[in-house]
């Protein structure tokens, strides 16, 4: 009990710390922070250390997900989204998008994630992709319908397992947010949670799960990230042997069916046209992609009834 | 190193079609012999043949399953072990669900079970004539 409570004590101190600082002086700000306290008898020496080793955690937070946490958070964020567009139960396009999906997932620089890489078809006419954290893809019905091959899906799936590599998804939660759960993870010996401790982490693991899937769904990741993932993508088919040139015939077609004004990749990506420059500027490959015909009767068979 | 995944391959080269020898659990400690190219060759524990594993399957903390030991504790506060289990864990998913009973699950457990198997990808790589399954190191 003498620990919750000052876990919760340690908690305000931390936050009245934390005002308005950016995370890189933060360890300095607590050793300030905590030392002026220990002189004018705030704290006691004891605390003041406690509370520098909390904010050691906050630092790196974002390193301090660790892939069963980020499992969970990407599980309630794949049911989110599941429950928002609804899932195309047709298991043989479904076992397709899996067997092309996992094999591009193991040629990434991420291949081992903590419960694996899985794909789901979303019944949706929007054009639409998300990588929730931890592997969990989906892909709407909508954004299937840009890709003319087996080297276009490929490229929508190498750029969300990116999304996922380069855990895009877990910067999307508010840093604050997290400063929140390491103070509460930040009570050593905590062996089980108790009510309360409980009742905090789950809210902060739902603000978590509102933040993604509002990135996910409406806000967009910055420019910058959407570039990354490009790129990555890129990588990811050159090693599995798939034509880059394929992300470009699926991007022109995309330009095509994008209504402006659209609830989906329209408002949270930037357009295809400007993807399509960035990624030859990067690429100097053929302009022309053409699929291999073995590919081409499996994606067929695999998806033409969407 | 700890394998820091649910389940980590052991391949016989560093390749991602390198064939599976074996699988290690969460939290297994391995020792490292040498790096190459983000794949690392290791000594599973229990006397299983050394391979490769990528360096997403490791972790340089200790992983203690379960909280609770003296030494967990200590490493804990030294920032060199995570203990599984921690925080957003299978207790917090259960307390969100009880929260959010209208979010169904069903499809998020169904999609976990969808496995490809090694195998199943070799074949899908040949049959696509995709890269060489001898190929070298990716």
């Amino acid at each position: 009990m003498t620990r919750v409570r000052w876990t919760a004590a340690a908690a305000v101190l931390l936050l009245s710390i934390l005002g308005g600082m950016g995370c890189a002086t933060l360890e300095d700000a607590a050793k300030r922070g905590s030392s002026l306290g220990v002189f004018d008898g705030v704290v006691s020496q004891e605390q003041a250390t406690s509370i520098t080793k909390v904010v050691k955690a906050v630092a790196k937070t974002f390193e301090e997900i660790t892939p069963e946490q980020e499992h969970y958070i990407g599980r309630s964020v794949g049911a989110v989204l599941v429950n928002k567009y609804n899932p195309y139960p047709n298991g043989l396009a479904n076992d397709y998008l899996n067997l092309l999906g996992q094999t591009l997932a193991q040629a990434s620089n991420r291949p081992e994630i903590f419960g694996g890489y899985h794909f789901l078809i979303l019944d949706s006419p929007e054009i639409n992709a998300f990588a929730a954290p931890g592997g969990l893809i989906f892909v709407s019905r909508g954004m299937l319908g840009c890709c003319k091959s087996e080297g276009a899906v490929a490229a929508v799936l190498a750029h969300e397992i990116a999304h996922v590599q380069l855990r895009h998804g877990l910067q999307a939660i508010d840093k604050s947010r997290m400063t929140e759960a390491l103070t509460t993870l930040g009570a050593e010996g905590a062996k089980n949670y108790g009510g309360q401790m409980l009742a905090d982490l789950t809210k902060v693991f739902e603000g978590s799960i509102n933040d993604v899937t509002a990135t996910l769904v409406n806000n967009g990741y910055s420019r910058s990230f959407e570039r990354e993932a490009d790129a990555a993508a890129v990588t990811i088919l050159t090693r599995v042997g798939y034509d880059p040139a394929g992300l470009v015939a699926m991007l022109t077609e995309m330009e095509k069916n994008l209504k402006p004004g659209g609830l989906d990749f329209a408002k949270t990506h930037p357009s295809p046209r400007s993807r399509i420059d960035d990624i030859e500027r990067q690429y100097a490959g053929g302009k022309g992609f053409t699929e291999v015909p073995a590919r081409q009767a499996r994606f067929r068979k695999g998806l033409e009834n969407i | 190193m700890s394998v820091q995944v649910k389940q980590g391959h052991v391949r016989a080269t560093p390749s991602f079609l390198g064939k599976v020898i074996s699988t290690l659990a969460y939290g297994d400690r391995v020792e490292t012999l040498e790096e190459k190219d983000g794949w690392i060759r290791i000594v599973p524990p229990g006397g299983k043949a050394p391979g490769w594993m990528h360096s997403s399957a490791l972790s340089e903390k200790r992983i203690v399953l379960k909280a609770g030991t003296k030494e967990a504790e200590v490493g804990a506060s030294s920032g060199e072990l995570a203990l599984a289990g921690k925080g957003f864990n299978a207790e917090v998913e259960a307390a969100f669900k009880a929260k959010n009973k209208d979010i169904d699950f069903t499809w998020i457990d169904r999609m976990q079970d969808m496995i490809v198997p090694p195998d199943k990808i070799h074949a899908f790589v040949q049959e696509g004539k995709l890269i060489s399954a001898e190929g070298g190191d990716r």
